[in-house]
């Protein structure tokens, strides 16, 4: 399934390399990325493919903790959400 | 591809707006429990319960992890149940209810319920009856029970008789502010797939099992508002619909997600703005927004009137089918925004009288003295009864009588429930009016075939 990570925090070295080395190792692809500094805030949209139904609880699991770690924010939601509201 | 300015309005609604699907409520037909021995009908239900809405709780949570939105609740509702108690102890019957509900993990049940709007049948009467106690000794069941319609004109002993239910079920919770009462609902054109509490119930025209769906989002309105301060009102409605478009999309969204997995038939989506009590999530705020500087003021039906429609209007194109309550709900403890304006004694109950008339329910979760007479209750149903008749649309009643507590009180029920005021009521008698039962007669424009 398609799904969409969201990483909001305070900017510093290393965010991009953490977050994408995590999915390497999980095994998901990433599409899309895109990245920009919002009032001081790292931002970063990433669009992925994850594998398997059973594989994005494991995923998620691991980003959370990721974000746990290093303060930030990261969500994962299937992409299917942002469709719905601002496609049609 | 979608745009980072798109993913981030999404997560600013959840997060900063509050952005929630209400509900996700099952709706289920207990019609194939009738037959059998009378004594095993409570088993039988319990079972039908259990083995239906199993994997309901799971599977919302699951969605809400998937999609990052929170599902707040997890219901059901049942084949209004007086169609199906003949012969059985109604109390027991709840019981047995309260424990299949909570056996599955979800927040509330409905449909503890009778539709009298024209008459009463024994099992309705014995159902009505056993209200206060079935409400008092089971934590999650709710009921409610239809007065009127459009088609039938009004039941008024049966509004006579909900008075003293009322009363009595404020009574027998009476260390809890008369809680009972907030799972209690007196309608009028009741709905039967109706996804929200307390006036929950599976329709006698559905099938085995339904999902049903309750958006919510007056935080995303509110905010959307924001942006367009004195706009005139076409800007103020088109702004309204779009945000009500977006909110809808996820409600189907989840609906439709919700019914693959479970299999059980997509049945509608309820595109009503839900207030909580935590700041950022209420009706009253939208009004406010408008430009009136306490809901309640003159203006307010007005507003309320453009506001319930541009959801209507924004929600429809967003699901394949639109059903419930749809609309802006504007219950007083259930609202931070309504709760400031009754403390202020700006909004009085007559206002929320003449709101009821352009919003999508009734008079809802609102306080009013321990003392009040029950016919003064049922003259209040009457009223708001009499309001859904004549206009063809939904209205209920659910008040609550604290029992000890008087004007100047507050009723603290806590969680989405909330707090209010006890707001005052007119002390002129009605006794004599609620006395005469009998049945109001349907308007001319029921004839319409």
């Amino acid at each position: 399934m398609k799904a969409v990570v969201t990483v909001l925090g305070k900017d510093r070295t290393g965010i991009i390399a953490n977050v994408s080395n995590l999915l390497y190792q999980k095994g998901v692809n990433i599409l899309d990325i895109s990245q920009t500094i919002l009032s001081g805030m790292f931002t970063m949209i990433m669009l992925v493919e994850v594998g398997q139904d059973a594989q994005y609880d494991e995923v998620r699991s691991a980003l959370m903790d990721l974000a746990k770690e290093m303060g930030l924010e990261i969500r994962v939601q299937r992409s299917d959400i942002f469709d719905a509201m601002h496609r049609i | 591809m979608l745009n980072s300015n798109e993913i981030l309005q999404t997560l600013r609604m959840i997060d900063q707006n509050k952005l929630d699907v209400r509900t996700i409520t099952m709706g289920i037909s207990l019609l194939e429990c009738v037959p059998g021995p009378e004594s095993g009908l409570c088993d039988r239900i319990y079972d039908r319960i259990a083995r239906q809405a199993e994997r309901l709780v799971p599977v919302g949570d699951e969605i809400e992890r998937e999609l990052g939105i929170p599902i707040v609740n997890k219901r059901i509702s049942i084949t209004p149940a007086a169609l199906i108690s003949a012969g059985t102890d109604p109390v027991a019957l709840a019981r047995a209810l309260d424990r299949a509900a909570k056996a599955v993990g979800v927040n509330f049940l409905g449909g503890f319920s009778a539709l009298v709007h024209k008459a009463m049948t024994a099992a309705d009467q014995a159902l009505i009856r056993a209200i206060p106690e079935a409400l008092a000794t089971t934590d999650v069941v709710c009921s409610s029970v239809n007065v009127g319609t459009t088609k039938a004109g009004i039941n008024m002993d049966a509004v006579r008789l909900m008075g003293q239910v009322i009363k009595e079920a404020a009574e027998r919770t009476k260390e809890m502010d008369g809680f009972a009462c907030a799972k209690l609902v007196v309608f009028s054109n009741a709905v039967e797939d109706n996804p929200f509490m307390a006036g929950a119930f599976h329709g006698v025209g559905e099938g085995d099992a339904a999902i049903n769906v309750g958006v919510s989002g007056p935080g995303v309105v509110k905010a959307a508002l924001e942006e367009c301060k004195g706009a005139p009102f076409d800007v103020v409605a088109e702004t309204i619909k779009r945000t009500a478009f977006k909110i809808t999309r996820v409600g189907q969204l989840v609906a439709k997600e919700a019914s693959r997995r479970l299999n059980v038939p997509f049945g509608i989506v309820d595109l009503s703005l839900a207030p909580t009590p935590t700041m950022g999530d209420s009706v009253a705020h939208i009004l406010e927004e408008m430009g009136l500087e306490v809901t309640g003021t003159h203006g307010t039906t007005a507003a309320l009137a453009l506001l319930n429609d541009a959801v209507k209007k924004g929600g429809v194109m967003a699901s394949s089918h639109v059903g419930g309550l749809s609309g802006a709900f504007i219950p007083v403890s259930e609202d931070i925004g309504m709760i400031d304006a009754a403390n202020k004694g700006v909004l009085c109950l007559d206002k929320l009288e003449a709101m009821t008339c352009v919003c999508s329910v009734g008079l809802d979760m609102i306080a009013i003295p321990g003392d009040t007479p029950a016919e003064t209750i049922s003259a209040i149903i009457a009223d708001e009864a009499a309001i859904g008749m004549i206009n063809q649309k939904t209205t209920a009643v659910r008040i609550i009588p604290a029992p000890g507590k008087g004007v100047g009180d507050q009723v603290v029920f806590g969680g989405l429930l909330g707090e209010a005021p006890i707001i005052p009521v007119h002390r002129e008698s009605s006794k004599t009016f609620i006395d005469r039962g009998g049945r109001i007669p349907a308007p001319i424009h029921s004839l319409r075939n």
